[in-house]
Parts: C-alpha cells; structure tokens; sequence
C-alpha cells in the first residue's frame, strides 16, 4: 500500500513539473526558442501574485486572477521588444539573451523582494486531504495535477482547434511563408508568449502555496521544466504532462528508499529515458 | 485601361548581387499575364518583390496607384495581393482545410472564394481534406498552394513556377483550372519556364533574362525567333 501511496504523491508532483514546463514547450513548439529565463519568470510570477494578495490583502488563488493578465502583458512586452529581436536562423543569441533575463530578473528580484523566503498561504485548505480508494492524498497536490491536466488540455485545444493556433502551427513551421497569408509572426510570438506567461502564473501559484520560495531558485524550476520537456519529445504538451509525471514518480520513490535520493531520482529517470529514447517518448515528427 | 498593378523600375539586390534591374510590368484588371524566361532570370525575384518579401522604393510598385513597394508582405496581402509561392511551401503542420484556411486568414468580408468554392472547382481535395497537406501528390499539393492563394480573395493572384517538378498530365489539369479562377475577377500572373503552355494562358507574354525585361507583346504578336532571342539572348 505505502507504494501506491507513493506512486500516487508522485504523479501528483509531477503535475506541477509539468506546470512548470508546459509554458516552456509552448515556446518552444511555436518559435523554437529556448527560454532559460523561464523558470525565474516563473518566480517572478509568484511575487507578482505575492504583492498583489499581500496589497489587496486577498487569497493567492484570486491574486493570481490579477496576476494572470499582468503576466501576459510581461510576456507579450518581452517577446515583442527583446526576444523578437534575436529570433533567426542562428540558435546562440536567444539562448544568451534569455540567460542574461535569468541574471537580470533573478538580480531585480533580489533587490525588490531581498533573499527572504516567502511562501504564499492559502488558508485552511493546504492542509485538507481527500481519500481515493484507500489512498488519502491532500487537496492542494491534487488540485495542482488536475490544474496541469486542465492546462495542457486548454492549450491542445488551443493549439489544434483554433484560428490562433493554426497560426501558431504555421508560423512553426514556415516563417516567411505565413506572411504571404497575412500573418505578422511577431504578434504570433508575442501572444505566445504572452500565454506561456499565464501558465507560468498557474505554476507559480501551485509552486509558492506548496513550497518556499526566493529569488534564486529559478533556475532550478528551468531544470525541471527542461527534463520534462525533453521527456515527452520537443514540442508535445501531453508528453510534457507525461514527462513531468515521471520526473515525480521518480523522486518519490526515490525519496521512498532513501530521502537523498529524491532528486537525483528525478535526474537519473531523465537521463534513462534520454538512453532509451533519445528524442523523448513522443516526439513530433519533423523535430 | 489603367493597369491594376505595375512596376517602375524595378531593382532588388541580395547583398551586393543585383537581381532586377530596372523592370517595368503592368497587369490590367482581368488579365492573365506570363513571365517567362530561364533560370536566374529574375522572375521569382519580381514575385518576392511584388508581395513584400524583398523590401523597394514605395513607388516602384503601385497597386491601384497606390505605391506599395515599401510594405510588408502581410501588408501586400491585405491590398489585395496574394501568391503561390514558388515549392508550393504548404505547412506540414496542418492538414488540407487548414492549409486553406489559413489562406483566408486575415478576411474580413465575403468574397467569392470560400472552402466550398475552392472544393468545387478541386473536389479531390475535400475528399482529403483531413490529411496533412504535404501527404499529397505533388500536383494536388499544387491546387491546395493555389486554393489557399485565393482564400484571401486576391485582386491580383501571382503564382510562381507552378509547373516545376510536376508531370505535364499533371500540368495540364492545373492550367484547365485557370479559366474557372479568371471568370470569378482575380487578374492572375504566372512565372513559366514552359513557354508553350505560357503563350496558351497568357493575354500578354513577358519575357525576362538576367533582370531585364527582354520582350513583351501578346502571344499572337510574338514569333519564335523573338522570343528565342529574348529567352537566351542570342540569335537562332
């Protein structure tokens, strides 16, 4: 029975892993941008939502409705007048001008908000559990999961349902191409962007109700986004869901035998999963 | 009649390599025009010129008078420009409707093509249209390149080197739809190398080598020895 618990704690973590990653596969999938920046935007998000629930004195879930547009703009202003600027033929300068973000942003953070760890506080329900067949598991962590699968749910169907996401597809796939149809692929970019903010916020709010948070712990949050990406395949946002899940499932059992190992568990399982199958478990065709 | 679209002096460079020099072209509304000439003629040059993919002077295109030579190609687009470009270049990605779809992305009003126009006069591809759009032969990945170049319901329809790498069976059915695409109002100019199949379609012939114009007139006017002259510039 413990194992199954685990398991299940697991797969649940893995839901915010894959929150954490599905913005980054977004981009990625639209624009082939690395964004190494990511995971302190996501960080930025959860200040953001910090400020607003500590100003308004509000709970951090209706924070993070306020927060979510104010990301969207960050995203959509930093698409169109940095990243647009350097996305080309050539992979090196994005991947240098969004370290730099990562210094930029994890610096102003720093000198905002100080080292202090923060947590956001939820009130009464972090501390609620829920019996699934045998296995109690706490409403947060459950909420997170159901929160990711919704997520990469919303953008699938964004992505394959709507006009924005042919758009999005073909400007992937042809970027002169789109423009003989009218399509400008910096306002695409933008607005992808703009929504792979709005979940970094969705992740940000999971990530600063469960766990402390500083301004330096961005890039480890890259790290994790960055395997279950590469778990999955390139550019597929339920084999980012299905990476994240493995990452999680790895570090609790991982923790399960030995509290050390958890997150060398997580890391081991990438690096299984990159031996076994090099372009990740369900890769895109033409990636 | 006052031309609909025209050229005045025409140059592109890339990088130092000039590719058009100087190249003076009407079109008039309704009509059909063929620029023919060999490879490195400048003709697809004239195409990206024309639709915004290499960036003029303002006035060294004019569409309705208006100079047009500085826009963007999504800008040319929505003036009413649109082309199938040279490959065809259809998105992987999405799979036949949406490749057309896309075409009319940007539209706002109701034009005479529609998904069901296109379908009619291609009904092949409404039978596929959930494939993806590159798993055709290459002569229906032709008609979707040139359905979704209608889609945004051109005043002026430029398609560039539509026969190249396809049988000529296969030509022949694209050019037999031609007539259909004209009587609905799009003036249409094609690049071709195969210069019979251009003096069949064409009101008037243009011929381009190494970034000039060499001859124009229409192809009853012309005799083989002009345009042999023109095409490679030298006597026969």
């Amino acid at each position: 029975m413990i194992w199954i618990d685990t398991l299940v704690q697991g797969v649940l973590l893995g839901g915010l892993y894959a929150l954490f990653a599905a913005g980054l596969s977004l981009v990625f999938g639209v624009m082939r941008l690395v964004n190494l920046a990511h995971g302190d935007l996501i960080v930025l998000a959860a200040f953001v939502i910090l400020s607003v629930a500590t100003a308004l004195n509000l709970n951090p879930f209706v924070a993070a409705v306020i927060a979510i547009p104010v990301m969207f703009a960050v995203g959509w202003v930093l698409q169109t007048y940095l990243l647009n600027r350097v996305l080309g033929d050539d992979i090196l300068p994005p991947l240098l001008v969004t370290f730099g973000l990562s210094v930029v942003i994890q610096n102003g953070l720093l000198e905002l908000f100080s080292a202090d760890s923060r947590k956001l506080t939820a009130g009464s329900i972090e501390a609620e559990s829920v019996s699934l067949g045998g296995v109690t598991v706490g409403v947060m962590p459950l909420l997170t999961f159901v929160s990711a699968v919704l997520v990469i749910f919303a953008l699938n169907q964004i992505f394959y349902r709507t006009k924005l996401g042919r758009a999005f597809r073909a400007t992937s796939d042809d970027r002169e191409a789109v423009g003989l149809m009218g399509i400008r692929p910096n306002n695409v970019f933008a607005i992808a962007t703009g929504i792979a903010m709005v979940v970094a916020t969705i992740a940000a709010l999971y990530l600063g109700i469960r766990a402390n948070f500083d301004p330096s712990i961005g890039p480890a949050r890259l790290l994790y986004a960055f395997e279950a990406v590469i778990i999955g395949g390139l550019g597929s946002l339920w084999g980012t869901l299905a990476g994240g899940v493995i990452i999680g499932v790895s570090q609790a059992l991982g923790a399960a035998i030995n509290p050390e190992w958890q997150i060398l568990s997580g890391h081991v399982a990438f690096v299984v999963v990159l031996l076994v199958r090099p372009r990740g478990l369900f890769p895109r065709s033409k990636d | 009649m006052e031309p609909i679209l025209s050229t005045h002096g025409l140059t592109a460079h890339y990088g130092d390599f000039q590719a058009l020099f100087g190249v003076d072209i009407d079109v008039r509304q309704g009509e059909t025009i063929a620029i023919i000439g060999a490879n490195g003629a400048g003709k697809s040059t004239l195409m990206r010129a024309i639709t915004g993919l290499l960036q003029n002077a303002p006035d060294a295109i004019t569409l309705r008078g208006e100079g047009i030579g500085a826009l963007s190609a999504p800008e040319v687009l929505e003036r009413g420009i649109s082309m199938v470009p040279e490959g065809r270049r259809l998105f992987p990605s999405l799979s036949v409707e949406e490749n057309l779809l896309i075409g009319g992305h940007t539209r706002t009003g109701n034009g005479v093509w529609n998904l069901e126009t296109v379908y009619e006069i291609v009904p092949i591809l409404k039978e596929r249209r959930d494939h993806p759009g590159t798993a055709l032969s290459g002569g229906q990945q032709q008609m979707v390149a040139i359905g979704r170049a209608l889609m945004s319901n051109p005043d002026v329809l430029l398609c560039d080197e539509l026969s190249l790498g396809l049988a000529p069976v296969v030509i022949k059915e694209i050019y037999a739809s031609f007539p259909k695409i004209k009587e609905r109002g799009a003036s249409v100019v094609v690049v071709e190398q195969d210069i019979g199949q251009a003096m069949k379609i064409a009101d008037r012939v243009y011929c381009m080598m190494e970034g000039r114009v060499t001859l124009q007139g229409r192809p009853d006017e012309l005799s083989r020895e002009d345009i042999h002259n023109a095409y490679f510039g030298v006597a026969s």
